[in-house]
């Protein structure tokens, strides 16, 4: 029998064999004076891979036991927030970058700034400066780069081509142009982007794009009055127009990928983890016909968002020095060329990627060029909050149940309420 | 040892334990709702501020929390009644002499009562499916369009008091069947021999002699209809465009999302007097119809 699940289910086997020294520490209550814990919590599917790489740990550190705790990813935040409330924080975390700067303002963190001067494995000059900087708050180093996303374009190749465009648009001109282009083959039915209502990413890349802040003096004040945030918004505002966008949440579209193999667009703005879905979910005639791409800037090819996810050591561990090998341990670039077989997930790090696996992962080349080009978003705990205020915003502009100027309007007043505290803190010298 | 003595003797456990779990969490609710706590206040318990009433102002004044008030009481303006509506003929049908297997009836319509919500919240979403639905597979038969129902702002709520409706109407049937087992019979056969119509004898009999049950199923459904949160968190996380955003979904997000737990705490407070005053004006009213 176990024979038998060895060979059809090589991946469980790999997995249970893993589970083995957990297994071992949790029977034996309390570990040997020898043996330190370390507990560390990790999200989604990530969770589950991690215990595959730790056997490798496991031997060149006999002396810690690391104890992986799973999360599902909607409840993440909730339970971290709860865990520090409690005083029960892990030693090491899995934490989504943009949450990053909440988990600071917490003062729930510990900065890495020293242990990384020392560090012969983690190289700072070897991660994406944008994705490295979103670890970077007040001058402080609080998180080492785990895996990395940004957003960008998934399209139809050769509905594109049919349109005219042999190659992905660089400019929003040209973006324009191939959108007008899809849009007039298409016909009325079928549309030529998806920007979900009820997603802030689409609206947001392309503010990000722009010279201006998002929020401004130092993340006290809203910035959305800017020129640039309306040259953004205008764009955004003109896909729904021309009717290039259907006005839809993406809670109406049963299926995107599906949607993408029909035509019902041909332009999708969205992550990596997409790759997989839609080799996964379109039929094997239709894999030739879709293909990923940098997003295309106002002039030329344009910022996408520095997010991803890192590695935190939280400020209440007692076992610091073991949970920083077990960091380093996951930031090898050997550990990492395995954790993005296993997973799928895009390495954050230069020397990560001219490994052949992923070289010749053609839909992943996009995001090899826009990861040089990725913005970290205003590092402010409220951010989400705000996005959520802007999307909410965009949705009832789209609608047409307000102008636009009004909109934008509201919304600087809506974000100024929301960071009143943080100014107040601020003045006081209360929060980085 | 007196007998009054020996009364708070025996109330003491409970009454403690009501204190320790019950009134001082409200009162620390009540104080919390006067402060500011957020995400920083709970780094350095420094960073809080007392606020007064500035929670309640606020609320009073954000347009977000008035389009919960306004979907709540929509669903429970709409909801009740049909929901009462709902119960009462099942619960007519099932007492009917007429029907057959009434014990079968009885399990079938309390069953989705007792079923968990977040699995029936499953199934409901595939019967509200947009292109796939039976609901709309029935009503493209008799030439409607198909309703976008959990994704169209206008047809989200009505979905929601659909579902809910469908499963709680069970539990109020019960109570319904029971009393209506306590109207004595020799009133029906008196009004039929005196030729009362069927709608005759439900108006001037079952009606009448369900008044009290009527009036505390009622008030029961009423203050559980307020409490609206389950249904939206599963089935639609509040959109599309915050039109399924009830009073308690609202502070569930202040609470729960934004960790703004005194923003909550005064969502708590302000839900409570409304179903404190809907109530008493409820009562009052069926006072007043009973004196008439």
């Amino acid at each position: 029998m176990a024979d038998k699940r060895r060979t059809t289910d090589p991946p469980r086997t790999r997995r249970l064999i893993a589970l083995v020294p957990l297994l071992w520490a949790a029977g034996c209550g309390s570990p040997g004076s020898q043996q330190r814990v370390v507990t560390v919590w990790a999200m989604g599917r990530e969770g589950e891979v991690v215990g595959d790489l730790l056997p490798q740990f496991a031997r060149a550190h006999p002396d810690i036991v690391v104890r992986v705790q799973q999360l599902p990813w909607y409840a993440a935040h909730e339970k971290l927030l709860t865990a520090f409330a409690g005083d029960a924080t892990p030693d090491v975390c899995l934490l989504g970058n943009t949450w990053i700067p909440e988990f600071v303002a917490l003062k729930a963190l510990e900065p890495l700034d020293e242990p990384l001067a020392h560090s012969g494995v983690v190289r700072r000059e070897d991660y994406f400066p944008g994705i490295w900087d979103t670890n970077v708050v007040g001058g402080a180093l609080y998180g080492v780069p785990w895996y990395v996303d940004t957003r960008l374009l998934f399209y139809r190749r050769d509905l594109l081509a049919r349109a005219g465009f042999p190659e992905p648009p660089k400019t929003w001109q040209e973006w324009s142009r191939a959108l007008a282009a899809i849009k007039a083959l298409v016909g009325p039915e079928r549309y030529s982007v998806l920007l979900p209502l009820n997603e802030f990413e689409p609206l947001m890349v392309l503010a990000l794009q722009q010279g201006d802040p998002l929020l401004r003096d130092g993340g006290r004040y809203g910035n959305f009055e800017s020129p640039g945030f309306r040259r953004a918004f205008a764009y955004y505002l003109e896909m729904f127009r021309r009717q290039w966008a259907p006005p839809v949440a993406n809670t109406q579209i049963s299926n995107a990928w599906e949607e993408l193999g029909r035509g019902y667009y041909s332009f999708y703005i969205n992550g990596p983890w997409n790759i997989g879905e839609f080799r996964r979910r379109l039929p094997p005639e239709q894999q030739g016909s879709w293909m990923t791409a940098p997003m295309p800037g106002p002039e030329g090819p344009g910022a996408s968002v520095a997010s991803g996810a890192s590695l935190v050591i939280f400020r209440r561990s007692r076992h610091k020095e073991d949970a920083w090998r077990l960091v380093e341990f996951l930031s090898d670039p050997e550990v990492q060329k395995r954790f993005y077989e296993l997973t799928g997930d895009l390495p954050p790090r230069r020397s990560t990627w001219s490994e052949p696996t992923l070289a010749e992962n053609v839909y992943a080349r996009a995001f090899r060029e826009q990861l040089e080009r990725v913005k970290p978003t205003p590092k402010v705990a409220e951010w989400e909050r705000i996005m959520i205020t802007m999307q909410l915003m965009a949705e009832r502009v789209v609608h047409g149940d307000e102008p636009a100027e009004e909109g934008l309007r509201q919304l600087d007043r809506d974000v100024d309420a929301m960071l009143q505290k943080r100014r107040w803190l601020l003045e006081r010298g209360l929060t980085p | 040892m007196s007998a009054r003595h020996a009364a708070w003797l025996f109330a003491t456990p409970a009454l403690a334990v009501i204190g320790v779990f019950f009134f001082l969490p409200v009162l620390a609710a009540l104080f919390v709702s006067l402060t500011d706590f957020d995400l920083y206040a709970l780094a350095d318990i420094r960073n809080l501020r007392f606020v007064g009433l500035g929670n309640y102002w606020r609320l009073l004044h954000a347009p977000e929390f008035w389009r919960a008030v306004g979907n709540t009481l929509y669903f429970v303006l709409l909801g009740v009644p049909l929901s009462l509506a709902a119960s009462l003929t099942a619960a007519l049908l099932i007492s009917s002499r007429l029907t057959l297997a009434p014990a079968f009836f009885r399990t079938a319509f309390f069953a989705p009562v007792v079923t968990t919500l977040v699995a029936v919240a499953v199934v409901w979403r595939y019967l509200l499916h947009t292109r796939y639905g039976l609901l709309n597979y029935a009503l493209a038969r008799i030439g409607i369009h198909p309703i976008d129902w959990l994704g169209d702002p206008h047809w989200a709520l009505p979905a929601i008091i659909l579902f809910a409706v469908w499963k709680n109407f069970g539990y109020n049937m019960v109570i319904f069947i029971a009393a209506l087992q306590t109207i004595p019979a020799d009133l029906y056969e008196a009004a039929r021999l005196d030729g009362a119509s069927l709608w005759q004898e439900f108006r001037r009999i079952t009606l009448p002699m369900l008044r009290p049950t009527l009036l505390l199923v009622s008030i029961l459904t009423v203050a559980g209809y307020f409490q609206l949160f389950a249904e939206p968190y599963v089935m639609t996380r509040g959109g599309p465009l915050q039109s399924t955003v009830s009073v308690l979904y609202y502070m569930y997000e202040q609470g729960f999302k934004w960790w703004d737990l005194g923003s909550a705490s005064a969502v708590a407070f302000l839900l409570f007097l409304m179903i404190l005053a809907v109530t008493a004006m409820h009562v009052r009213l069926a006072r007043g119809a009973e004196l008439r």
